[in-house]
């Protein structure tokens, strides 16, 4: 059994609750660190931990934290991004719904390192439910005088918010978050100003995943040091896994990073292996928009090595042989799988949620979708496959904010390792099989 | 601050825009622009025409920007070096632009009324391809009004927000935004409430395309059949400083609109009274013929004296292999 450190009290009953996560060992960060740490020194043991954002990019948390300007008499923000909405991804969730006061813990730790005397949780609004948890999870806090003034007995006062978005992809992407939060139309800002200096409102603000603000709490209480002897390399620390797809056990894991990816996939810990005993065919290791791996480069590296479930071994290879471990939304896919069909229904989200500020992401994805409802309606051509690579290409790297890339990776991926499946596609339209159904269950018109 | 753009330094203050330092330099390296403006504050960044590359960030820090940057919207560093035109790389990512700018965009400029003084017809003859890619049907709305003066295309609009950004910051009050999203979005009136303001035929002037034109010239005649004049008159209003462009056909007043730049950026927004309602000669005092400085199709016919600026242009488009919409067939 690897090391849990978020969620192995998920199963103990009315862990929700402050009473039972107050037993279970909980609010002990934050006894720690106001009674007998400085902020500075709360900030440092996070930088030692070499804890990396969880949200996707998987930033050093610590460092983020240390490019916080301070200037005097201005405010500053914590936000943590509970806006959850890649495709494959809802650890997030779990964690919320079921250890909620593990996240106000850890809104209530940060803050604290980081001077904010406010902060907000940014929640999707699909998970009004969970919001609901968590605002309840609040309120017991403040009740118990966790959140407030004098937290404590100390001068450290906090207040902590829930906001519930209005359910756009987009408004994951920090800044667009943070517009939204200010009651505006969640479209992305354009960079700089980065939020470190002018975040929310124009105050230096750190916007987090919840997972990254969760994994606060152990690192104080254990230490920073402690914590990085978890994990691989750079890649410290545990991590939550959403397992999806054709699994036999899906669902969230917490994994010790650096696990290979094989026994991820097939031990009984974990996803149990391939469901009904087909074959493995490809892997979408973190969130929808990163490339898509086949068997053989999801299970080794392009040299041969064991690829392993940590931020280096997953990129390894760069885009060409390798991955990201992104938001660790883990689909697998076994035999039966049409690429072609998974990518069309990828490049429909990204299509619907392009929040139309930037050219390419607009008209781009738009067009990608298009050209791949063609193929699967059988009127596509090798041009078409073409094409597709060429848009992808003129998206990446032209935009805004990284929706345009979370567009373009994925058609970049399939095509780079299952060509062959475009191209049978449009020479034997009779061999795309079940694509009424399909369409039924998508609710898309036949063409 | 020293930055070299295609080779050519150039020294300027801290604060200074990519595109500005370009500019400065000439329009031999100025990059296309379509989203920004520069009177208009957060314009910019959109649009992506204007994209470039930073092969050196700074002296201090001499690593190339991984992706391309909006040098509108990027400021200059010292020792920062920059490829436009000279780098293939921008102008295959440009054409991109272009293409994904058109292809929501009905290509039907012989019955647009913008045509002949519009960006992205003269975006797309020089940085375009000759043919579109895309097969499938276009997006389409209905015109509808906006107030009795302004006319909304939406079909035509290519969201560059310059308009939200004039009612935002020039007009009083906001009644201008944007509704939907992605490819759905649309400039809206909340919800169809008129613009009714002072300066809101501004809004006319800065949509570089054909989405918002002004309903009391609409289909008139062709810009470049109209006689452009720079007038001014002793505007009440003390926001309008009464600095315009009269364009005439014989003695009749077609139309009025601000005076545009070099780039085609307006400086002084005016009032709807000198728009709209001020169509007679002896309203303004005419200075004289409009000094047409851009490569468009309004700079056809009777501006000769804009030879050398058209060289200097030409030779830019020729050396990148565009073609020469000066040359008879
Ligand atoms: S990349 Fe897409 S989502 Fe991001 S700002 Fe541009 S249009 Fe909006
Ligand atoms: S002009 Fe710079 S992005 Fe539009």
């Amino acid at each position: 059994m690897g090391k849990k450190l978020l969620i192995h009290n998920d199963k103990v009953p009315n862990i929700h609750t402050l009473d039972v996560y107050r037993a279970h060992g909980g609010y002990a960060s934050v006894e720690k660190a106001l009674k007998t740490m400085t902020p500075d020194q709360v900030t440092d043991e996070v930088k030692k931990s070499g804890l990396r954002g969880r949200g996707g990019a998987g930033f050093p948390t610590g460092m983020k934290w240390s490019f916080l300007a301070k200037p005097e008499g201005v405010p500053r923000y914590l936000v943590c991004n509970a806006d959850e909405s890649e495709p494959g991804t809802f650890k997030d969730r779990y964690l919320m719904e079921k250890i909620p006061h593990a996240l106000i813990e850890g809104m209530i730790t940060s803050s604290y390192a980081l001077g904010a005397k406010t902060s907000y949780i940014y929640i999707r609004g699909e998970y009004f439910y969970v919001a609901r948890i968590v605002e309840k999870a609040i309120e017991e806090a403040y009740a118990a005088g966790w959140l407030g003034k004098n937290i404590l007995g100390t001068d450290f006062s906090h207040d902590c918010y829930v906001q519930v978005g209005g359910g756009a992809y987009i408004c994951g992407e920090e800044t667009a978050l943070l517009e939204s939060l200010e009651g505006k139309r969640g479209n992305p800002r354009i960079k700089p100003p980065f939020p470190a200096v002018a975040g929310l409102w124009g105050c230096p603000t750190v916007v987090n995943n919840v997972e990254t603000i969760a994994a606060v709490c152990p690192i104080v209480n254990m230490g920073g040091e402690e914590y990085a002897k978890i994990g691989i390399g750079k890649s410290t620390g545990t991590k939550l896994i959403s397992a999806s797809g054709h699994i036999n056990k899906p669902g969230v894991y917490e994994i010790e990073l650096g696990i290979p990816v094989e026994e991820f996939i097939y031990s009984e810990e974990y996803c149990g292996g391939i469901r009904n005993g087909k074959k493995l065919k490809a892997v979408v290791a973190g969130g929808s928009s990163v490339p898509i791996l086949p068997t053989e480069l999801i299970l080794k590296t392009a040299k041969g090595e064991p690829r392993l479930m940590s931020y280096e071994s997953l990129g390894d290879g760069g885009f060409q042989t390798g991955t990201m471990l992104g938001s660790g939304g883990f689909i697998a896919m076994d035999e039966d799988t049409s690429i072609v069909k998974n990518l069309f229904t990828f490049s429909r989200f990204y299509h619907h949620e392009s929040c139309g500020q930037c050219s390419p992401c607009r008209e781009g994805t738009g067009w990608m979708e298009r050209i791949l409802k063609k193929i699967l309606d059988g009127r596509g051509t090798e041009a078409d496959v073409e094409l597709l690579w060429d848009i992808q290409s003129k998206i990446e790297g032209k935009t805004i904010c990284p929706l345009g890339e979370a567009a373009a990776w994925p058609v970049a991926a399939a095509l780079r390792h299952f060509k062959h499946e475009f191209i049978d596609y449009v020479k034997n339209p009779k061999n795309i099989k079940d694509v009424k159904h399909y369409f039924r269950l998508n609710n898309l018109v036949e063409a | 601050m020293k930055v070299t753009i295609d080779g050519i330094e150039i020294d300027v203050p801290k604060g200074t825009t990519i595109l500005q330092a370009a500019r400065m330099i000439g329009p031999e390296v100025a990059p296309p622009t379509m989203c920004y403006h520069s009177e208009l504050k957060t314009s910019g960044g959109y649009c992506r025409t204007c994209i470039v590359k930073v092969t050196q960030g700074s002296t201090a820090n001499p690593n190339p920007m991984p992706k391309p940057v909006a040098s509108c919207r990027t400021e200059v560093m010292d020792g920062m070096v920059v490829q436009n035109v000279t780098s293939p790389e921008v102008l295959e990512a440009r054409k991109g632009v272009v293409e994904f700018l058109l292809l929501n965009h009905p290509l039907d400029c012989p019955v647009c009324d913008q045509a002949g003084e519009c960006n992205l017809q003269d975006l797309a003859y020089g940085h375009g391809a000759a043919n579109t890619r895309y097969e499938f049907e276009r997006r389409e709305f209905d015109p509808i009004d906006i107030g009795d003066k302004i006319k909304l295309h939406m079909n035509r609009c290519i969201m560059c927000f310059r308009c939200v950004k004039v009612c935002e910051q020039i007009t009083d009050g906001r009644v201008h935004g944007v509704v939907h999203r992605g490819e759905n979005a649309e400039i809206s009136t909340y919800i169809e409430k008129a613009i009714d303001n002072d300066f809101s035929g501004n809004v006319i002037d800065v949509c570089p395309v054909g989405a918002l034109t002004d309903k009391t010239f609409r289909f008139k005649q062709r810009v470049w059949f109209t006689n452009p004049m720079d007038a001014h008159r002793n505007c009440e209003n003390p926001k309008c400083k009464g600095l315009v462009r009269l364009w005439l056909k014989g003695d009749e007043i077609l139309r009025v609109t601000a005076r545009k730049d070099q780039w085609d950026e307006v400086h002084d927004f005016i009032c709807n009274t000198c728009r709209y309602d001020k169509k007679k000669k002896t309203d303004w005092v005419i200075e004289g013929p409009t000094q047409v400085n851009r490569h468009s199709v309004i700079s056809q016919n009777h501006y000769n004296h804009l030879n050398e600026l058209k060289v200097q242009v030409m030779k830019q488009q020729k050396a990148l292999g565009f073609m020469d919409i000066n040359k008879q067939p």
